[in-house]
């Protein structure tokens, strides 16, 4: 009796092993560029290693029921007339229900850490009337004295490009430059179908929606070039609906900024 | 030729099953009316919504006269009420009363689908004007729709009952009780249309 | 009870059409339209099948160059649509459902047999109309969620007749969805009690609610869509005022329900497999009851949790966060009693179970995965990527389709009276399960690292794991011929089955095989322990 336990023990502790190795040494993710991602990566090692850990599990437990209580030839007749266990079903019920509780106030956590718990103040004196319209996105701010020194930006989406306006250089870019680490405020709109704002390198996406337009804030902070893809079906050129957001340093930034703010003068 | 003999005979041999058990034809009817009801519930919410959410455009005019509505809403209390009494005289087996209460409630019915025409043609907006209208129409014109398909039955149990010939009888109540239950639904259903509406 | 047996019975039978010609007549025998639902939607899993076949082959390489583009988005709609509503829920509901809730519930035929013949024969129509409608101005593009305003733009007769065909095999899905309701409550032999049924009663129950009040939101949505479309109001229409997310909860108030109605079945058929192949009772049999009607009315109440990224306060994302992850809970149970029913048994290894097996795994991976989309913050970056892609193919194909299979294994003895090959069956499991594992688990990198659904092209560097996909598909197409050769040879050469050939204790292994037209040549058995094996069995064989 002691003996199988001490196997019971030693197998679960090894599929434990094998998931926490997993789950902490193979990424599965892209780069981590912004102030979201690695919280949001954070979330994903745990989930990924309890997953690991319930999947591991069961498929052991399924493929050692059917190795050890196959029929052998010689046997005729039925398995143990056993038609369950009270105490053994309360266990597994409370303990999923105590894991998945656990799970949701942690992502929860991670969601207020977010920003997405917040309320969402994007522009709140310029839309007086339908300011409820404003529903959705992440805000890590929500404070209106950052969101002053908030870089913002107003995102129209069409089929099938995005189209970026500063309003402070009065212009218009095809692509999202952006400087590393200052917090940028989006508000975003469609002129005909729904799409999506996604950059997988900052873990965010937010639809565009024509008619009610949403909000999407984030702090890069990784100088790169990042692909801006578009996630929700918007026609037969979905596929190639793409965009470029560049991060740079912030005197990179200015210079191009003041770039486009002279010509957009000039013009 | 040879299929229908045959599910005939099923059929037949599958009401002398029937036979042994209660009656499951009302139980069915009352699934198929909470399903019918859930198409109501979506109706209903998606308007809910639409007042909550979406602000209607200036100069939208969506102010209701309720005279003929209330009017409505007493017809279809009515009718229900002579429906009623139209069951309990066929069960007194009283088949020519029954039959004068059926076609006083089809008659509410029809005239119920007049003025309910008769608003329509004076309404301010038109079915495209904007999303209040929208919802007003299919809401409406949904139940509408209902109280047609029932007027319908109800004229058809009432030349089923009559005396000589008719397949209704205190024996066979069941057409009565599903048309009549129908009946009463499409009238709850009015009632919360009616509230939610006109009156909210 | 005594139901009292025709004398002319054999008479009617000789008056009835003769075998192959029975299955395209409007049959009101319950088996015959079984069987009718499980061909019928076989055919529609080969059309849909050649179209997944076609996107992965359009995705094995980066550019957008098998099919034009627009065609690329028709042939993705209409795998969506023919797969869910073609295929999975009407043979996963109807056909088991209609084959077998009758003997389990000690019946001669269902509640209402007219109306089950007419809910079966809406569905050819309606399914060929939707593929007929690519030769006519092309098929709808939309999706198969249907998202207003694209729905609205594209070509409209297209949407408006997968529409029509949509509304249709709803209106199919209630009428059946009634039958059941009315056949498993009212029409129980007397004597059989509620907690003595067969659990895949159960399961019918409860997907049958949700089908009752779910599917009427869906078609009153569609109606509205279809006004958008046909007399342009402004339901949906933002240019005309309307709300686009409104029809993104009414659609998901059914789609999300949907799931359930695709899934729990497959659960009922997979609590009659296992006990009868381990030699044991089905574990938890009480818990497992409520853990299905745990899983219904959580089931109606989680539907927001596919818009998280399209702009819902975050009250409700939070509510529904909370609440989707909980249906984790009753889900679970089921899995650990099925795990606890092979514990301890004398399994017999053949393709049933291994396909019963091959579900539990794909499916606990897949419910994973759905515990983790379930978290707002996790899924604002995979929705709507390969990542959901891979998670509802480990559900409804590592899931259902999985159990079809193995029901299909089960049940074929009892349906033709022959045995199927059972190497050609363990062969067919092999190819499936690895073919589909090797064509789906990869997806979820993909998702993760940046390739959206529904495209038609893709960055360079997902192409190599994009191929290995594309070449598990081509396994999954190849596992059919094995399948397919053994059904045929089968029905011809096969072995006799006889009436029991696996020692089973439900009761329409207490007949003959394949049945008499009103199911027992007596009395209806009452069967009060489906699952008593182990204690009951010697007993009850001697009462056969």
């Amino acid at each position: 009796m002691l003996n199988k336990n001490f196997y019971l023990i030693l197998i679960i502790s090894l599929v434990f092993a094998i998931s926490f190795w997993i789950g902490l040494n193979v990424n599965l993710l892209p780069a981590e560029a912004s102030i979201n991602a690695p919280i949001y990566d954070e979330l994903f090692k745990i989930l990924f290693i309890i997953g690991l850990i319930i999947f591991i599990g069961m498929t052991i437990a399924v493929i050692y029921s059917l190795f050890k209580f196959r029929k052998r030839n010689d046997q005729i007749g039925d398995g143990i007339a056993l038609e369950g266990n009270l105490s053994l079903e309360i266990i597994w019920t409370i303990i999923p229900s105590i894991i998945v509780l656990l799970i949701g106030l942690y992502s929860y956590n991670i969601y207020d850490r977010m920003g997405g718990m917040k309320e969402l103040n994007h522009n709140h004196e310029m839309m007086s009337s339908n300011s409820e319209k404003i529903w959705a996105g992440i805000s890590q701010t929500s404070d209106n004295e950052i969101s002053k020194n908030n870089l913002s930006i107003e995102v129209s989406a069409m089929q099938f490009a995005f189209l970026f306006n500063y309003p402070k250089g009065n212009f218009i870019s095809g692509e999202l430059h952006v400087p590393v680490d200052q917090k940028v405020s989006m508000k975003m709109e469609s002129k005909d179908v729904i799409h999506a704002f996604w950059v997988p390198e900052f873990r965010i996406k937010q639809d565009i929606i024509p008619g009610q337009p949403t909000i999407l804030n984030f702090t890069p902070t990784k100088v790169g070039k990042y692909p801006i893809i578009c996630a929700e079906l918007c026609g037969p050129y979905h596929g190639g609906m793409r965009a470029s957001i560049i991060v740079e340093e912030e005197s990179d930034y200015n210079d191009w900024f003041n770039k486009n703010k002279k010509t957009e003068v000039n013009l | 030729m040879t299929t229908l003999d045959s599910s005939k005979e099923i059929q037949k041999n599958n009401s002398e099953v029937n036979e042994t058990h209660e009656d499951f034809r009302m139980f069915g009817l009352i699934t198929f009316l909470i399903a019918d009801g859930m198409t109501f519930a979506g109706f209903f919410a998606a308007y809910l919504t639409y007042k909550a959410v979406n602000p209607l455009p200036d100069g939208a005019i969506y102010e209701l006269e309720l005279p003929i509505p209330t009017l409505n809403t007493i017809l279809l209390l009515v009718s229900s009420a002579t429906f009623h009494k139209a069951g309990k005289a066929l069960l007194k087996d009283k088949n020519s009363d029954s039959q004068k209460w059926l076609f006083f409630t089809a008659f509410l019915g029809i005239i119920f689908l007049i003025c309910q025409l008769f608003e329509y043609f004076h309404l301010p907006f038109g079915l495209t004007d904007n999303l209040f209208a929208s919802t007003f129409y299919a809401l409406t014109g949904f139940h509408g729709l209902h109280v047609t398909l029932g007027t319908l039955m109800i004229l058809i149990i009432a030349w089923q009952s009559r005396i000589n010939g008719g397949r209704l009888t205190s024996q066979n109540m069941f057409p009565l009780e599903a048309v009549e239950l129908y009946w009463h639904f499409v009238d709850g259903i009015w009632v919360i249309l009616f509230i939610i509406l006109y009156l909210l | 009870m005594t139901i009292s047996i025709d004398p002319q019975k054999t008479n009617n039978e000789s008056l009835q059409p003769k075998g192959w010609l029975r299955y395209f007549s409007f049959s009101l025998d319950h088996k015959v339209i079984g069987i009718q639902y499980l061909v019928c939607g076989f055919l529609f899993y080969l059309i849909g099948g050649t179209l997944a076949s076609a996107i992965r082959i359009e995705l094995a390489s980066p550019m957008s160059d098998f099919m034009p583009r627009d065609v690329y988005n028709q042939v993705l709609t209409l795998h969506g649509t023919i797969m869910i509503f073609l295929w999975i829920v009407p043979v996963v509901n109807g056909a088991f459902g209609n084959y077998l809730i009758p003997f389990y519930v000690g019946a001669r035929d269902m509640a209402f047999p007219r109306l089950n013949a007419v809910a079966f024969w809406l569905i050819p129509p309606s399914g060929l109309m939707l593929v007929a409608s690519y030769f006519v101005e092309g098929a709808a593009q939309a999706g198969w969620t249907a998202y207003p305003p694209l729905s609205i733009t594209t070509p409209q007769s297209g949407q408006i007749i997968w529409i029509l065909s949509v509304l249709l095999l709803g209106g199919s899905s209630i009428f059946g969805g009634i039958n059941f309701i009315a056949t498993i409550i009212k029409l129980r032999r007397p004597g059989l009690k509620l907690m003595q049924l067969p659990m895949y009663c159960w399961a019918m129950l409860g997907t049958s609610l949700l089908v009752v009040l779910s599917t009427p939101v869906l078609a009153g949505t569609l109606i509205l869509l279809s006004f958008d479309i046909i007399a342009k109001t402004g339901f949906f229409n933002p240019v005309l005022g309307g709300n686009v997310v409104v029809y993104q909860h009414l659609f998901w108030f059914y789609s999300h329900p949907a799931v359930y109605i695709m899934v729990l079945p497959a659960f009922g058929l997979v609590s009659e497999i296992l006990p009868v192949h381990a030699r044991k009772p089905l574990f938890g049999y009480t818990t497992m009851v409520f853990s299905i009607m745990g899983i219904v009315v959580l089931g109606l109440v989680v539907w927001a949790h596919h818009m998280f990224t399209s702009g819902t306060p975050p009250w409700m994302r939070l509510f529904f966060t909370i609440a989707t992850a909980f249906i984790a809970v009753p889900t679970g149970i089921k899995f650990f009693n099925w795990v606890a029913t092979l514990w301890g048994g004398k399994i017999s290894i053949n393709s049933a179970i291994l396909f019963s097996c091959g579900f539990i795994i794909n499916f606990v991976f897949g419910g994973i995965t759905g515990v983790a989309l379930a978290q707002v913050p996790f899924d604002i970056h995979v929705h709507d990527t390969y990542f959901v892609v891979a998670h509802f193919h480990y559900i409804v194909y590592g899931g259902t389709v999985f159990i079809i299979f193995s029901s299909i294994y089960h049940w074929f003895p009892k349906v033709t009276g022959k045995m199927l090959n059972e190497k050609l069956g363990i062969l067919h499991f092999i190819i499936t399960f690895i073919g589909f594992n090797l064509c789906f688990a990869p997806q979820h990198w993909l998702g993760l690292n940046g390739m959206p659904r529904r495209v038609a092209e893709y960055d360079p560097q997902f192409q190599f794991v994009n191929q290995i996909s594309s070449l598990g598909a081509l396994m999954m197409a190849i596992s059919t011929i094995p399948f397919l050769i053994n059904v045929f040879h089968s029905l011809r050469n096969g072995r006799d089955a006889g009436d029991n050939p696996w020692d089973a204790l439900t009761p329409e292994w207490l007949t003959s095989s394949p049945p008499p037209v009103e199911n027992w040549e007596g009395e209806a058995p009452l069967v009060e322990e489906p699952y008593g094996y182990g204690k009951q069995f010697s007993e009850q064989n001697k009462n056969i």
